[in-house]
């Protein structure tokens, strides 16, 4: 398979990083603090339990639906967008998209793209990339623009600076955006992150988005938004380009509402977001506003190989809410900058080795307790612990011919597989079990004081002196 | 080999052999969302758009005006942008100056006056295309007339909406009006003024777009009936106005 595309190494680190977030009373409180909100705020947008769980059952057909006619449907899909004026690219790799954005940038002679919140562009990496051409590529979404102003990474998928307190954001604008006097009340802050990016977006040669869906059957692009952002970065540029991961289309209009409400209910507990923008062609002859060209990049990343088994494709039913984090216990201790990947929680855990390989990322799918939280909430009904399961199962088995996945096997360790071999032959046999059970206690004074990460917190394990079985025979 | 050959190669050779069933959507919706008269949906659009921090008020076919005229002196506002071949636009452009309120026909492409338009435009008007009532929605389709950027640009943003258009949900609306057979290249729902919750979870408007929605709500001639004892009476008062009238962009219980 293909090299690394991206200098990620999520396993590396990961436990520092986490434990590091797991030492900070502040960052702590703040996710503690945005999870319980968030979560307050989605149950209280579903309060009929038949409702919600009818509105997942259809989300989740929509979605598997979908994914079963992909191919034709993309094929539909480029054909309509074509017919509507719009220029459809492929791109297997985050370099080829690279390539095809910034060659589209080249062509026009852009020195400034807007961009619109947009998770496939961090996938790609596009703001080092275009910092390498020579392009500058300056988000736009409040909270994007906040972490990128701090030179950091999103840290949630909806909220991208759910991690920073006002008066963190308020001494990074006092000292990074000129001429402005220090204020912590988040109006202001707010207008001044308007008056700067209003005067990008009159400069801007190019405006970039993602997509929340894409609709086949009318050669629609829908994006979904509170700030306004998007629809400048859309509509305010001569030309727009968006890029979408390979599945986030739906072959029908209708079924956009379903999945729409599913969104916005889930994500943030809003029964809608502010605008719900659909693009379907670029500026006619006639009209007096909206950009003069629109792409559309098509990425797969990885996506194929989820899709090629039946049971990882269900990965790819995701509509990229974020609930499964927001309920995620692991990811409220931790936040999203421990994963180290683009997708951070539970999503990120399963679909981020698709699109880096089980070698980087086989760390993520053990740092679960598999309490299924995520699951339950998934507004698409992912069996988000299942897979979970699998994917340990084909990091940690021993490598084999034909794996489903980059990278399987890659922790798989010798040592570990026999132990485990040898418990599974004790266990299988009563009279072996009953030998080695007496033979622990006999010589369980023999059990070491250090176990590894048991005893950083706990006090040791060791065996009884005297078994059960010991002792329900005295009891006779 | 195409990087778009690669791709649909690999998704074919994997691609399950049945496809699965065509989900019902509009089974889920006949089962799961109310009917509702038109007084309830256009009180419920209210409810939810003013939920949302927009403003709503109650206008007539003659009296829209002079509520337009009173929400911009309210703000000490004295320049309105209108799209010019509407007839609301038409009439505030012929009506407006009058009363001290300049306009600003958008009739020429923004190329030539970005810059205008970010700076020197406090407020604009367009008319609504329909609504949705379950998440107080505007439904918008900027057009050459009332082009995109009227709605996003201008701190304050006036619309002008009949409330016999208003429908029960998203679904009702693009199946009503037969969306699928022809987009306009922008379609626009509009859920409120512009906001943002990315500092702290704490809510701000005016992120990017307008600080502020009014809407102006065209009822029919408001019925005389007492205000807490009429809401039913009022309700089928209005229904029966609208079964005699245009059913094709107000459907009623029997069409539903």
């Amino acid at each position: 398979m293909n090299a690394q595309p991206i200098h990620f190494k999520p396993a590396e680190g990961f436990r520092a990083r986490s434990k590091a977030v797991v030492d900070n009373p502040f960052l702590r409180q703040s996710f503690r603090g945005a999870m319980d909100f968030l979560m307050a705020k989605r149950a209280a947008q579903f309060p009929d339990p038949e409702e919600l769980e009818s509105l997942r059952s259809l989300g989740e057909q929509i979605r598997q639906y979908n994914l079963s006619k992909l191919p034709e449907l993309l094929e539909q899909l480029e054909a309509r967008l074509v017919g509507n004026g719009i220029n459809v690219h492929w791109a297997e790799t985050p370099e080829e998209a690279n390539e095809i954005i910034l060659g589209i940038c080249q062509r026009h002679s852009a020195r400034l793209m807007v961009k619109g919140k947009s998770m496939v562009s961090e996938e790609i990496e596009l703001n080092h990339a275009a910092e390498a051409a020579g392009i500058g590529a300056l988000e736009s979404d409040m909270g994007e623009y906040i972490v990128q102003l701090a030179g950091e990474k999103p840290s949630h998928i909806i909220m991208p600076a759910i991690h920073k307190t006002k008066e963190e954001i308020a001494r990074l604008f006092a000292e990074k955006v000129p001429g402005i006097d220090y204020t912590d009340n988040v109006d202001e802050l707010i207008q001044i992150g308007r008056r700067v990016l209003r005067q990008k977006f009159l400069e801007a040669d190019i405006g970039l988005s993602g997509v929340n869906f894409a609709v086949a059957e009318t050669g629609t692009l829908c994006l979904v938004e509170n700030e306004g952002n998007g629809r400048m970065c859309t509509t305010v540029p001569p030309v727009h380009i968006a890029i979408t991961g390979i599945e986030k289309i739906v072959e029908k209009l209708e079924h956009v509402p379903p999945l729409y409400s599913l969104l916005t209910r889930s994500a943030t507990g809003q029964n809608i977001s502010t605008y719900f923008n659909m693009i379907s062609g670029p500026r006619q002859p006639g009209e007096k506003d909206g950009p003069e060209e629109v792409h559309l990049v098509l990425l797969d990343n990885g996506r194929s190989q989820a899709y090629a088994d039946e049971q990882l494709r269900k990965t790819l039913q995701c509509i990229r809410c974020g609930a499964c984090m927001n309920h995620c216990p692991v990811y409220s201790r931790i936040g999203g900058h421990a994963y180290g990947t683009t997708y951070p929680g539970p999503i990120g855990k399963i679909i981020s080795p698709h699109m880096l390989g089980l070698e980087a990322t086989k760390g993520l799918v053990t740092a679960s307790s598999l309490c299924g939280a995520c699951g339950e909430v998934c507004p698409v009904k992912i069996p988000i612990p299942e897979l979970l399961m699998r994917l340990r199962e084909e990091a940690f088995s021993p490598p084999h011919a034909n794996p489903a996945m980059r990278g399987q096997g890659a922790g798989y360790s010798p040592l570990i597989s026999a132990v485990w071999r040898g418990w599974a032959f004790v266990y299988r046999s009563p009279a072996m079990y009953r030998f080695v059970s007496w033979l622990t206690s006999c010589f369980n004074w023999l059990t070491p004081a250090r176990q590894g990460a048991w005893t950083s917190v706990r006090v040791p394990l060791k065996p009884a002196s005297k078994r059960l079985r010991d002792m329900l025979a005295e009891r006779r | 080999m195409s990087a778009r050959d690669r791709i649909l190669g690999k998704l074919r050779a994997s691609q399950p052999t049945r496809t699965q069933a065509l989900p019902d959507v509009s089974g889920w919706y006949a089962t799961h969302r109310p009917i509702e008269s038109a007084a309830d949906k256009a009180r419920r659009f209210r409810h939810f758009i003013e939920l949302a921090h927009a403003e709503v008020y109650s206008v007539s076919r003659g009296g829209w005006l002079q509520k337009l005229w009173e929400v911009l002196a309210a703000r000490h506002i004295d320049k309105l942008l209108i799209g010019r071949g509407t007839p609301h636009g038409e009439r505030a452009l012929s009506e407006l100056p009058q009363s001290g309120i300049a306009c600003a026909a958008y009739d020429q492409a923004i190329d030539g006056w970005k810059e205008e338009m970010f700076h020197h435009i406090p407020a604009s008007l367009t008319g609504a295309c329909g609504a949705i009532a379950e998440t107080g929605t505007l439904i918008l389709w900027p057009d050459e007339y009332e082009p995109r950027l009227m709605s996003l640009v201008p701190p304050l943003h006036i619309v002008l909406l009949d409330a016999s258009r208003i429908h029960n949900t998203f679904f009702e609306a693009m199946t009503a009006e037969g969306w699928k057979d022809g987009l306009p290249t922008n379609a626009l729902l509009i859920s409120g003024p512009s906001k943002t919750a990315d500092i702290q979870q704490t809510l701000a408007y005016g992120a990017h777009g307008p600080k502020e929605l009014v809407v102006l709500m065209l009822d029919e001639e408001k019925p005389v009936i007492p205000a807490q004892a009429g809401i039913h009476s009022a309700a089928e008062n209005l229904d029966s106005r609208l079964r005699g009238s245009d059913v094709s962009t107000a459907p009623t219980e029997e069409q539903q």
